[in-house]
């Protein structure tokens, strides 16, 4: 039934055993490009908060202003539980039409101007209305999600480090919340340090989402500023100069909040600080997910092996996918970092959530139940061998205790 | 005598710089190494990402 397939060999290793292959099926080409229409919803979503806002203007309900928090944990998570899993892959052909069409990249440039005029629109109505504090609450964490959505958009647009108008877009939407360090931090960092535990943006076996947040955000910063100071020395300029891309995005966001405090008054400080601190948040709930538990291993000279596809945490929810721009085919993301986002491609062997992003950060907020069900997959990852998984060392003794039961056991 | 004129190779995703002249010996990659003469299959050392992530430095 399932027609024409193909398999492609990726030229990523997997387990070291053999590389990973993609399974391409020559009938889902239409249904890829017509994905083009559905990437539209990274500029439509940042519209949510605008209509959510008008309508809590109109109606003087500060109820609607909670909308994007309901998307985010109800709305999207039913819609990926009914649309179900995409594997569709592109072929080789398909991959260089894909790669061609700017079209893509201008949707990027969208999304980044309409989460401007969220953020900007969304302070405008709650400084007019009267509304509760509950209800600037649910504004601030509103417009947080949008943020993080806008780090998502920033993300992608961030890594093309050679287009100097995408590397100012990465900029300006990742300024909406402040969080312009991020992609220096992240190529540079933890694309080198991912899945291990000097990795400030990869989460540990044991750790809690609370706890590995203390270490992400502040280490993430460090790393940062480090990284961008060092190549600022080697081209003979000091870190304190316009040229550092830190300062850069960091004055956007500075001129932004300080006008929007002058013009809307100073309901906007918390609205501002609690929007760029849940558009963290979202980030800090992406990075916990991503890798969690997972550990590259060290070879004999104490280098740790390359990052592989198995070190990375992917979901192939529909929906989902479709709004994080195939964030979730993160295997394929680390092997091929500048892919576009159209292109990435799934593998049948990688270690796969067991639902989209979405849901999995309202379960990360649990962190009982995070524990629960992801415990035993990271364990089960590892073949029982928790030697080979990154365990936060304050639970270490404990969770050998519990999960240590390697398979490869000398049965003899 | 022809003098070998040696290219440096950037990763674009971690800033790494693969230097021909230097090659990378620790990965079994001989100095003198022309970059095109690396296997397509072999990736960043220090990010992972793919051969093609590289970009000639001038």
């Amino acid at each position: 039934m399932t027609g024409n397939i193909k398999k492609i060999k990726t030229g990523i290793q997997n387990s070291g055993v053999a590389d990973a292959t993609a399974v391409v099926i020559e009938e889902d080409s239409s249904w890829i490009k017509s994905k083009k229409y559905w990437y539209l919803t990274s500029m439509i979503l940042p519209g949510i908060p605008v209509v959510s806002a008008y309508l809590s203007s109109e109606t003087g309900s500060g109820l609607w202003l909670w909308a994007m928090f309901i998307v985010l944990y109800a709305l999207l998570p039913l819609l990926d539980h009914i649309s179900g899993l995409d594997a569709a892959n592109p072929g080789e052909e398909l991959m260089a039409e894909l790669k061609g069409d700017r079209y893509y990249v201008y949707v990027l440039y969208g999304a980044a101007v309409m989460h401007w005029i969220a953020l900007i629109y969304m302070g405008y109505v709650v400084s007019i209305g009267e509304f509760s504090w509950f209800n600037i609450l649910g504004a601030g964490l509103s417009i947080g999600i949008s943020n993080g959505l806008g780090l998502v958009a920033g993300h992608e647009l961030g890594h093309k480090v050679n287009d100097k108008v995408q590397v100012f877009f990465a900029k300006l939407v990742l300024a909406c919340s402040g969080y312009g360090h991020f992609f220096i931090e992240h190529n540079k960092g933890h694309h080198k340090d991912v899945a291990t535990p000097e990795d400030p943006a990869t989460s540990r076996f044991g750790e809690s989402i609370y706890k590995f947040v203390k270490r992400e955000v502040p280490g993430a910063f460090r790393r940062a500023w480090e990284l961008e100071s060092a190549r600022l020395h080697r081209v003979g300029k000091s870190e304190w100069s316009l040229s550092n891309e830190i300062i850069q995005p960091a004055l956007i966001t500075i001129t932004a909040y300080m006008l929007m405090i002058a013009f809307f008054g100073p309901v906007m400080i918390p609205f501002l600080a609690l929007g760029a601190a849940y558009g963290w948040w979202q980030l800090t709930c992406a990075n916990y997910i991503e890798h969690y538990g997972l550990m590259r291993e060290r070879d004999v000279n104490g280098r740790y092996e390359r990052c592989q596809a198995r070190h990375s945490w992917n979901s192939n929810n529909k929906i989902s996918n479709l709004v994080l721009l195939h964030l979730q085919r993160h295997s394929d993301h680390h092997a091929h970092p500048t892919r576009p986002y159209q292109m990435l491609r799934d593998y049948p062997e990688v270690p796969a959530l067991p639902s989209g992003y979405p849901w999995m950060f309202a379960l990360a907020m649990v962190p009982s139940v995070w524990f629960d069900t992801m415990n035993p997959m990271v364990t089960e990852w590892a073949e029982g061998d928790m030697s080979k998984v990154n365990i936060d060392p304050d639970v270490k003794d404990e969770m050998f205790k519990r999960y240590h039961k390697p398979r490869t056991a000398k049965a003899a | 005598m022809t003098v070998v004129e040696y290219k440096k190779y950037c990763c674009v995703t971690c800033d790494l710089v693969y230097d021909e002249e230097l090659g990378f010996p620790e990965e079994g990659i001989a100095p003198g190494t022309l970059f095109e003469d690396i296997p397509d299959d072999w990736t960043c050392p220090e990010c992972s990402a793919s051969k093609s992530d590289f970009f000639l430095v001038e």
